[in-house]
């Protein structure tokens, strides 16, 4: 056992073993800190007990704020700040208001959505990597919080067909695994 | 345990089972080989075909739109045929990364990244024709509302053409951020796999926006993605649909039918399948992706084809119908005109092409071989740019009054334009295939699965290796 409290890394090669594995560290009942993986893996998340992305709702509030601000800009522009008589037609002509309405909606929802997501996942461009070796590549790598004794988690890890297993170096940039976002797991 | 249960009757989506890191190797490698001489050859004919365009629209510019072969009569002729043809091969792109993820097709994984690519220049070749037909681009901005010193005057909200303005632009912007969004992972993957320290690393680092593939953030990006490709879908049928009310929504026969949006948007489909159907084929032989890009992506696209051909031919019919049946005698000589008059030749190209062509796709010997797909899928194209010269000029040259009649030539600057939107599109693909990877890499890794569950567990884990 290290003086310093260590984060726990096992590799894994398929995706059915790091899901498998995380599934059983977490029913044993160890912090699981994250799960690096080249894809998407899905299943993994049920796995690590993440609960669903709330981005949805961000969206929906995005795209009605757009939708409302069109709506109403258009109608002000062309039935108050200048109304322009175009052909007879109503000043306040709602149908035809519609497309330009709806692609604003789309792109505030499209772009805000986006935003959050960089915001929530502190993705920006320059932001240092604090990536494990080959986890965008051919690797899956779980990474559990640091304990007392890592005999139990790697156990269950061989068990399920960890490839590696070893305890990072809080010195090394990875410890900066920490400032992974979202809630624990 | 919880290994994804595909069904061993699954045809594998990637052919000669490999390694995770062996098609990390294989998509990535090119980007660090020197180009080709063959990529050369390619690059010079686009880019000449680009610097002509370059040197027409000066020419252009400086001189006005009387350059063209417009007249009073046909106002809109070769530049808006352009548009049209350009906006449509983008809609490829879009329902491939959004529809087909949206319907879970699998099999789009190795196509959607160049085709979406393909979207975002052919949206970038039709911007430039409204653009340049404006005659003084440089005050473009003012097709947006903003407050300005004239009172301020507001756009027309009433107007398609203002649609269009939000929509292409909407269009453009969504495109490209989905785009993005998909590159993320992979240009993570290209970072860690650059020398430390060189320059390439801190570009493909900086463009990685510190992705480290945290199933935290995944969690976060799958529900991203699969809002974008749910506001996608809608919006690109929309933009056609936009795209066809400039038309519909004015009086001039065979310009005014309900018909035009799901005519276009079936169109656009078609032809934006066939552009793919051409680059893919081509792209596939050159980087050496035939076992990723397999015979059995082509087939699919080419029954997509034989669908969205299907549409276009029955649109066709109709409007012939309603010509008749609605008694409009404008109507009904527009049509007549269209298949028997001056342009007949144009007319007859775009049935044998868009209505003909295609059904050589039920033949599944032609459906698989990617020559005879390469030979039809440029027939296609050429038969879906005349169907929007078609519609455009036909009905513009003859229409109420017969004192006003007159016939339209291009001149040597609109095809010189055209040459150059072409040249513009192969530029910036080539450019794209150099700089990018042009497969998704992390997405053709979650399919690899399919081919594996049927090889014996030994070889499956023989990327462990």
């Amino acid at each position: 056992m290290s003086p310093i409290a260590r984060p726990f890394v096992a590799y894994f090669t398929r995706e059915q073993d790091v899901v498998a594995a995380t599934a059983a560290v977490r029913k044993a009942g160890l912090g699981i800190r994250d799960v690096f993986t080249p894809y998407a893996v899905h299943g993994l998340e049920a796995a690590m007990g993440l609960r669903r992305s709330r981005l949805s709702q961000v969206c929906f509030f995005a795209g009605l704020t757009g939708l409302t601000t069109m709506l109403f800009f258009a109608w002000w522009t062309s039935a108050v700040s200048w109304p322009l008589n175009v052909g007879g037609k109503p000043f306040a002509s709602i149908p035809a208001f519609v497309p330009v309405t709806f692609e604003f909606t789309v792109l505030c929802a499209a772009l805000v959505t986006v935003g959050a997501l960089f915001g929530v996942a502190k993705l920006w461009p320059g932001r240092t990597a604090d990536t494990l070796p080959r986890v965008t590549d051919d690797r899956f790598a779980l990474v559990l919080e640091p304990m007392a004794d890592d005999n139990r988690a790697r156990a269950l890890c061989l068990e399920h067909g960890a490839v590696e297993t070893f305890l990072l170096d809080a010195k090394g940039p990875e410890s900066r695994l920490s400032a992974v976002p979202g809630a624990k797991a | 345990m919880s290994a994804p249960s595909y069904s061993p009757l699954r045809v594998p989506l990637v052919k000669q089972p490999r390694s995770m890191a062996a098609i990390t190797e294989e998509i990535a490698a090119p980007l660090w080989r020197r180009p080709s001489a063959s990529f050369w050859a390619l690059f010079a004919v686009s880019s000449s075909a680009l610097l002509l365009g370059l040197g027409c629209v000066t020419y252009e510019i400086a001189n006005g739109i009387g350059t063209w072969g417009l007249n009073r009569t046909i106002g809109w002729a070769f530049d808006i045929t352009n548009f049209v043809f350009w906006v449509g091969i983008g809609h490829a792109g879009t329902l491939i990364s959004a529809i087909l993820f949206l319907f879970r097709q699998k099999w789009r994984t190795s196509i959607n990244r160049s085709a979406e690519a393909m979207t975002l220049f052919a949206v970038i070749c039709a911007a430039m024709f409204p653009l340049i037909h404006m005659g003084r681009p440089w005050l473009a901005f003012w097709m947006f509302p903003y407050p300005n010193s004239r009172g301020p005057l507001w756009v027309n909200f009433r107007s398609p053409l203002l649609w269009d303005v939000f929509a292409i632009s909407t269009y453009f912007i969504c495109s490209a951020v989905f785009w993005y969004l998909g590159l993320i992972p992979d240009m993570a993957t290209l970072r860690d796999r650059a020398t430390p320290g060189s320059l390439r690393r801190k570009i493909y680092g900086l463009m990685a926006f510190g992705w480290n593939g945290s199933t935290r953030v995944w969690n976060h990006y799958e529900m991203v993605y699969l809002l974008l490709a749910g506001l996608c879908t809608p919006l690109v049928l929309s933009v056609h649909t936009i795209v066809s009310m400039d038309f519909a929504t004015s009086v001039i026969p065979g310009w005014h039918a309900t018909i035009f949006p799901p005519y276009f948007v079936a169109g656009a489909v078609f032809s934006g399948f066939a552009m793919v159907l051409t680059l893919m084929i081509v792209a596939r032989k050159v980087l050496g992706f035939e076992h990723l890009i397999t015979v059995r992506h082509l087939e699919n696209m080419t029954k997509v084809i034989i669908v969205t051909g299907g549409i276009v031919g029955l649109a066709y019919g109709t409007e012939f119908f309603t010509a008749w049946y609605s008694g409009n005698p404008y109507e009904r000589f527009t049509f007549i005109n269209r298949a028997f008059g001056p342009y007949a030749w144009a007319y007859w190209t775009m049935v044998s092409c868009n209505v003909l062509v295609p059904q050589a796709f039920w033949v599944k010997r032609i459906r698989t071989s990617p020559w005879a797909i390469f030979v039809l899928s440029l027939l296609i194209n050429v038969g879906m740019w005349f169907e929007r010269f078609v519609i455009v000029v036909t009905s513009l040259h003859r229409d109420f009054l017969p004192s006003s009649w007159s016939m339209y030539r291009p001149t040597f600057i609109e095809v010189g334009t055209l040459i150059g939107s072409f040249g513009l599109f192969l530029t910036l693909f080539l450019v794209f295939c150099r700089l990018l990877p042009m497969i998704s890499i992390g997405e053709v890794k979650g399919v690899l699965a399919y081919a594996q569950t049927r090889e014996s567990s030994s070889q499956r884990t023989q990327g462990a290796a």
